[in-house]
């Protein structure tokens, strides 16, 4: 990295995109800043005192003046803003074919489930030209995934899902830091993202038998064995008979809620119901299922809902 | 303007009419409050400053060398909480509003001066609180106490800071409900709402600011004490609370306490521009107006501190619209104070040296705020050095600068002694030039992608981290300079006629110091402010 640029290196397009907004806004702010500073430096000169009695004539006021310097920069930034508001949206909306990894944040280190199994703690190695989409999440308190090389970041909150994508498009290593205040070891939480060509990454993913000969299971299968191991198929049974709704072709689709209202079964909506299972009862059912406050970490909860999602891609209707 | 008060030379003023530590402590003037907070707040930036000191010094090398994380993480809090909530939140309007209003509105005193007594005593009260949390071991939350880790998981004194802070936050409050009541109530006969000095307009709207925004605060702190005292459930999830709600409380208060640092500082540059060059602000009206634009929009933008929390968003795009607006006002002040400089008669004393600092500064400040309205361009330098490098120059070079421009245009008037013109010019000079060494680098740091609060960080960065702290030790030298210029005026300083610049506005018509009760007799106003084409009568020549 050369020291002397002022652009970081941008492993995305993404990152060029927004390196352009932010060069415009660089090349603007000099302007106006040269502007003032010449008027100023022109001003001072030409309009320097020269006796100690010498009173200036008034000058009046000029309406068309401060109408221009309104409405001028009135324009600009309204430029500005449809430019940096396309972008965020853009950079808001995963594509399709991101590959979904699960990310838990906690004092101070990054937890990270790629869907073949395989674990890792503060790196993160992903192919190169793969859009991947973190889903996210923290056991304690709020920190924030930042990898500068992207230019994207997303806060890491504790009891609800955030999400994070980007397309690496330069094979390399980049920076990955918690970017929001998380206490004592707070500039230790972080490591590297590797960006690697497919064929490097394929060997990668092979290494020591892959993730079943390291003895992972795939967050979807870790999660149907944590669903039988805590009961959960007790009642959730799938029968006509069931004491709990059917998780069948559910997640992404409306729930509707025995107070009237509906929800999106999404992954904040299946968290909630897991860990706090009275909040959002499902119409026709009783308030029954325990609540799993304290007694799952997060990410166990992550692997459930990832088995409950593959429920709904096994019936081919997935989101 | 009006009838100039008669005034001899050692007859008795605020300052010599009684000198018991007791007539200081019971004083119930507002000139002699305002002495106050000018020691008790140089006593915080003191404070403040070497917790600075200290944060520059250890980035010095990358790796961290004299403190383990916690010391540094208590370091960085103690520098924002002393900064923001003992120093710059009260600054400008506690010493220089409690000195000037009344005395420029021409009263002679504020509305309820008692209770402008109880303001100092309840903001030392906070601040006892505060410093013992300090000395007791500090607190690491940072200045912005994050839930849940300033509710359920920082192992320090969040409690003790909380209460300093909530107890100081009455202090504003009633220091605002004053200077309301004052401006609306006390001004001299002829004194309309737009003959009144900019820097009045400004102090009008910053307590409007303060008085609307500073009980949000003290509830938010009160419901952070809840959680951690009772584990009430409010913003730690594990208790059925929302972590993000405190985020909006916090924002919703201390986005407009931006302003509530900024616009006071507005309001000295107009006094200093007009003063420097013998011109009426350009565009007077204009500007009074936007100072009230600007304190009205900046209750609307607080989520543009949001962009990455989780916030949805629409609600991003609405803040950054929004954030975007609020610009406006403060690009047509820049405007206009440049304008007032044209066809004027500018003379470069001291407080123009951080009149003409403060317009440089604040424009870097103002156009780097564009990047951060900028919703892509803020997801990435949101939390970095980028926000840090910003924050410091609408603060230091906007607060500060017009602080210390006020704190030499009106020592004179204050004091009664003229300080040392060559030396705090000097001192002014290489202020400017060490705080652009200090932060100017941060902000490149801040794009390439440097966290903030790192106590320790990539050697990438190790360069402009020492160009920041070379800077930082400049500052330190510019610093006593210039304030060990001030006080050896105090002992050696001419003393200072009742107009030495000489200004037009009715502080300037009053001796120098005035006399306690401001002026003999009230005056009638009969004329716009900044009547500089009348600045000398009918008798050319300055009166000095």
């Amino acid at each position: 990295m050369n020291l002397l640029s002022i652009l970081p290196v941008s492993a995305s397009a993404y990152a060029q995109q927004v390196d352009a907004l932010y060069l415009f806004l660089v090349g603007m702010s000099v302007f106006f800043l040269v502007l003032i500073g010449v008027l100023i430096t022109i001003f001072s000169l030409k309009y320097r005192r020269r006796s100690a009695g010498e009173v200036p004539a008034k000058t009046r006021s000029h309406y068309q003046l401060e109408i221009m310097w309104t409405v001028i920069p009135l324009i600009l930034v309204m430029v500005l803003f449809f430019w940096g508001a396309r972008l965020f949206v853009r950079y808001s909306m995963p594509p399709n074919d991101a590959v979904e990894i699960l990310v838990t944040g906690k004092q101070w280190m990054w937890k990270i489930q790629h869907p073949d199994g395989r674990r890792e703690i503060n790196n993160l190695h992903i192919p190169v030209d793969q859009a991947v989409k973190l889903t996210m999440t923290s056991e304690d308190v709020i920190h924030s995934f930042y990898v500068p090389a992207f230019r994207v970041k997303a806060d890491v909150l504790p009891g609800r899902y955030t999400t994070l994508w980007f397309r690496p498009t330069e094979v390399g290593r980049y920076h990955l830091f918690c970017a929001e205040y998380c206490g004592t070891e707070h500039s230790l939480m972080g490591g590297l993202v590797y960006v690697m060509s497919k064929a490097d990454f394929e060997v990668w993913q092979k290494a020591d038998g892959g993730a079943a000969g390291v003895g992972q299971l795939s967050p979807a299968a870790a999660g149907e064995a944590l669903f039988k191991a805590k009961g959960c198929a007790a009642c959730h049974t799938e029968t006509p008979a069931a004491l709990a709704p059917s998780l069948h072709g559910m997640f992404g689709h409306t729930v509707k809620l025995n107070d009237g209202t509906e929800v999106t079964a999404d992954e904040n909506y299946l968290h909630e119901s897991i860990i706090n299972s009275q909040a959002k009862i499902v119409e026709g059912f009783l308030p029954i299922m325990p609540v799993f406050q304290g007694l799952l970490t997060e990410e166990e909860i992550q692997q459930l809902i990832a088995y409950i999602k593959s429920l709904t891609a096994d019936k081919g209707e997935g989101s | 303007m009006s009838e100039t008060q008669a005034t001899t030379v050692n007859e008795t003023n605020y300052l010599n009419a009684s000198s018991t530590l007791r007539s200081w402590l019971l004083t119930v003037d507002h000139k002699r409050i305002g002495i106050l907070y000018l020691v008790t707040l140089t006593g915080f930036l003191l404070i403040g400053g070497i917790a600075a000191g200290l944060i520059r010094l250890e980035l010095i090398n990358a790796s961290g060398r004299f403190f383990s994380h916690e010391t540094y993480n208590k370091i960085f809090t103690a520098h924002g909480v002393v900064m923001i909530f003992f120093f710059l939140l009260p600054s400008i309007p506690a010493v220089f509003g409690n000195f000037l209003i009344p005395i420029m509105i021409g009263a002679r005193d504020l509305a309820f001066p008692r209770l402008n007594l109880a303001s100092w005593y309840i903001f030392v009260i906070g601040g006892v609180f505060g410093l013992s949390a300090l000395v007791l071991g500090g607190v690491d939350t940072g200045w912005t106490f994050y839930t849940p880790y300033s509710s359920t998981y920082a192992n320090s004194h969040v409690i003790l800071t909380a209460l300093g802070i909530f107890v100081a936050g009455f202090s504003s409050i009633l220091t605002g409900i004053n200077f309301i009541v004052t401006i609306h109530k006390m001004r001299a006969p002829g004194m309309t709402w737009f003959r009144l000095p900019l820097f009045v307009w400004a102090h009008y709207a910053t307590s409007i600011v303060i008085v609307l925004g500073t009980p949000v605060i003290a509830i938010t702190i009160l419901l952070v004490a809840c959680e951690r005292l009772f584990h009430l459930g409010i913003f730690d999830p594990a208790l059925g609370g929302d972590p993000v709600l405190f985020q909006h409380l916090f924002w919703f208060y201390s986005h407009p306490a931006v302003y509530i640092m900024v616009l006071p500082g507005m309001g000295v540059m107009s006094e200093l521009i007009a003063a420097f060059s013998r011109k009426r602000i350009f565009g007077y009206t204009v500007v009074a107006m936007s100072s009230m634009a600007i304190a009205i929009i900046g209750f609307f933008v607080w989520g543009h501190h949001m962009f990455v929390s989780s916030q949805s968003i629409y609600a991003g795009l609405v803040f950054s619209f929004l954030s975007f607006l609020v610009a406006i006002p403060s690009a047509v002040k820049v405007f206009n104070w440049t304008a007032t400089l044209y066809k004027g008669s500018i003379s470069f004393k001291t407080p123009m040296v951080y009149a003409l600092g403060f317009i440089g500064l604040f424009t870097v400040g103002g156009l780097t705020g564009l990047f951060l309205a900028t919703a892509a361009v803020d997801v990435h330098v949101h939390d970095t050095y980028f926000v840090v490098a910003h924050f410091h120059y609408v603060m230091i070079g906007g607060a500060m600068m017009e602080f210390l421009g006020a704190l030499h245009f009106w020592w004179p008037k204050m004091i009664g002694k003229m300080y040392p013109e060559r030396v705090s010019r000097a001192g002014s000079i290489l202020l400017f030039i060490a705080f652009n060494l200090t932060f100017f680098p941060q902000f490149i740091l801040g794009y390439m992608g440097m966290p903030r609060r790192y106590h320790v960080y990539p050697p990438e960065f190790q360069l402009l981290h020492r160009m920041s702290s070379l800077g930082a030790g400049l500052l330190f030298i510019s610093f006593a300079v210039v304030f060990g210029s001030l006080l050896w005026s105090l002992v050696k300083g001419k003393k200072a006629p009742a107009n030495p610049w000489p200004a037009k506005g009715l502080e300037w018509e009053t001796s120098s110091p005035p006399p306690t009760f401001n002026f003999d007799r009230i005056p009638e106003v009969t004329e716009e402010a900044y009547a500089y084409e009348t600045l000398f009568g009918d008798e050319p020549g300055p009166t000095s």
